[in-house]
C-alpha cells in the first residue's frame, strides 16, 4: 500500500498538479507539498505529491553504485 | 532522468550482489518492515540473488494485512446503516471481516465505491449530497497525512457529510513492540522508505540507540533494496548500528514538515489494535476532537464479538516475522488467493500472497 510513483510535474494550478507518469497524466494534489514547482519529480501517493525527488542526490547514488560495479566487475548495462 | 530504469542496470546489481556475497561472512537476518519493499523483494527475484547466509524476514507493514478483523466488521456494519455510501481502497475489498467482506457485500448491492484517492471520496460527497460516505480510512504514514488533508479540506468546504473511519497505524511504535516481545532475531531493518519521506529518519534512532540494530532507509528499485542490504552487512561487519539512509533522492533526515502539520494537526496518536499482535501503545490514530464532525467511529452501529484467527492460519506468527508462509498447513490448499483465509494471503502485498505467486514452485 506504501507503493509511490515518480512523476514530473507539468503544470500547476493552485494546489493541483498536472503529472506525466511515463505516457499518462494525471491530476494531483500539492497540499502536502505546497513547494512544488513546474519541472519538478515527485512520489505520488494515493492522488498527493509527498515528497520532491532530489536529483543531485540520484546522481551521487547512481555514481557510488557504478563504482561499486567498477570495482567487482565490468558487465553491460542491461536492464532488469 | 525518469527515476525508474536508472536503478534497474544489470551492471550495478551484478556489482553489488558480488560485494554482498564477498562480505557476508556470517549468518544474518534483516526484516524488510514494509509490504512494498516485499513484494518488490520477489518481484525482482532478490532473495534468489542473495548468499544463503543472508536471510530475509518479512514484518508487519501491510497495512491490509495489519487490520484486525473488527475494523471490517465494523466498516460492513457501517454499510448497512440507511443512506451510507462506503467508500475504501481496492486492497480491502477481499479482506475477511465476520463471515463476509466488503466485496461479498458489495454483490449483495450495498453501495461500497473503491476509491485511489481520499480526495475521490470528498467528490462522491460532494455530488451526493443526501447520502452519508463513510471512508474507510487504512495505511501507515505513508497514507495518514493523504487522509489528513482530505479532512482539513471538507472543514475548509463545509462538507457535512463525509466522515473517516480511521484505522490508521504507525511504524516506529510497532518496530518497537515487535522487537520488545522478543521473538525474533533481526539483526539489522530494511526501514519503509516511502513512509520515511513524511516522517524523516530520525524516529527509527531509538532502534539503533536501544536495541543495537542498524537501520538504512531503503527506495524500492532492485538497486535500492540490494545497495541497503550491503549497507546493512557493512554495519554489521563494523559492529555498528546507526540509521544510515540509501534513499537520500527522497528521504530528507526531517521527512516532509508540511505534511506532518497537517497529519497531526487533524489526528492525535491512540493506541490501537493490530492483527496478529494486539494493541500496541501510541501505535494508531485518531480524528482530533475539532474534527469530531468528520468521525465515523461515533456512528452507532452494532457489532458481535467476533474471534480474530481462522482455524489454522497462522497469519498472526507470519506478520510478528516468527514463522514463513511454508509453515502454514493451509497455505496454497485452503488458503490461496483466489480463496484467502488470512489477510498475508489477500492483499497483493501480503507475505503469504507473494510467496504464493512468486515461489510456490520452488
Amino acid at each position: 500500500m506504501c507503493l509511490g510513483i515518480p512523476g514530473k510535474v507539468i503544470d500547476i494550478e493552485g494546489a493541483m498538479a498536472k503529472v506525466e507518469i511515463g505516457a499518462a497524466h494525471r491530476e494531483i494534489s500539492l497540499q502536502l507539498l505546497p513547494e512544488t514547482k513546474v519541472g519538478n519529480y515527485v512520489i505520488i501517493h494515493a492522488g498527493f505529491a509527498i515528497q520532491l525527488i532530489n536529483e543531485e542526490e540520484a546522481k551521487k547514488t547512481l555514481d557510488l553504485l557504478d563504482s561499486i560495479s567498477n570495482q567487482m566487475n565490468g558487465g553491460q548495462d542491461e536492464v532488469y | 532522468m525518469k527515476y525508474i530504469d536508472e536503478f534497474r542496470k544489470r551492471s550495478a546489481a551484478d556489482g553489488l550482489i558480488a560485494k554482498i556475497k564477498k562480505i557476508a561472512s556470517k549468518k544474518v537476518s534483516l526484516m524488510e518492515v514494509c509490504g512494498t519493499h516485499t513484494m518488490a523483494i520477489f518481484k525482482y527475484g532478490i532473495k534468489n540473488m542473495l548468499p544463503e547466509r543472508v536471510n530475509l524476514i518479512s514484518g508487519p507493514g501491510c497495512p491490509v494485512c495489519v487490520t484486525p478483523q473488527i475494523d471490517i466488521v465494523r466498516a460492513i456494519a457501517i454499510s448497512k446503516l440507511p443512506n451510507v455510501m462506503l467508500a475504501s481502497f481496492g486492497d480491502m475489498m477481499r479482506v475477511p471481516g465476520g463471515n463476509t467482506s466488503l466485496e461479498n457485500e458489495k454483490a449483495k448491492g450495498r453501495d461500497i465505491r473503491i476509491v485511489y484517492s481520499p480526495l475521490d471520496s470528498l467528490d462522491i460527497a460532494k455530488k451526493n449530497k443526501d447520502k452519508r460516505v463513510v471512508f474507510l480510512g487504512v495505511g501507515f504514514e505513508t497514507t495518514s497525512p493523504s487522509i489528513a488533508a482530505t479532512i482539513l479540506k471538507a472543514y475548509d468546504e463545509n462538507i457535512n457529510n463525509l466522515f473517516f473511519l480511521s484505522c490508521h497505524k504507525l511504524i516506529p511504535p510497532t518496530m518497537k513492540a515487535l522487537l520488545s516481545l522478543g521473538e525474533v532475531r533481526v539483526d539489522g531493518f530494511i526501514c519503509p522508505g516511502h513512509v520515511s519521506t513524511l516522517i524523516g529518519t530520525i524516529p527509527y534512532e531509538f532502534i539503533a540507540k536501544d536495541y543495537n540494530i542498524p537501520c538504512v532507509i531503503a527506495g524500492f528499485e532492485p538497486l535500492d533494496i540490494l545497495q541497503s542490504i550491503l549497507m546493512l552487512l557493512e554495519q554489521i561487519n563494523e559492529g555498528k548500528a546507526l540509521v544510515k539512509n540509501q534513499y537520500t533522492r527522497c528521504v530528507k533526515p526531517e521527512g516532509n514538515i508540511k505534511a506532518m502539520e497537517i497529519l497531526r494537526e487533524v489526528f492525535e496518536v491512540s493506541d490501537s489494535s493490530w492483527r496478529g499482535i494486539g494493541v500496541i501503545p501510541k501505535s494508531g490514530l485518531k480524528i482530533r476532537e475539532k474534527y469530531k464532525n468528520f468521525d465515523a467511529s461515533a456512528f452507532e452501529i452494532e457489532v458481535e464479538d467476533i474471534k480474530e484467527e481462522e482455524k489454522g492460519c497462522i497469519c498472526g506468527n507470519i506478520l510478528r516475522g516468527i514463522n514463513k508462509p511454508y509453515d502454514c498447513k493451509l497455505f496454497g490448499k485452503e488458503c490461496t488467493p483466489l480463496y484467502p483465509v488470512g489477510p498475508c494471503m489477500v492483499s497483493t502485498e501480503g507475505t503469504c500472497a507473494a510467496y504464493y505467486k512468486y515461489e510456490r514452485r520452488r
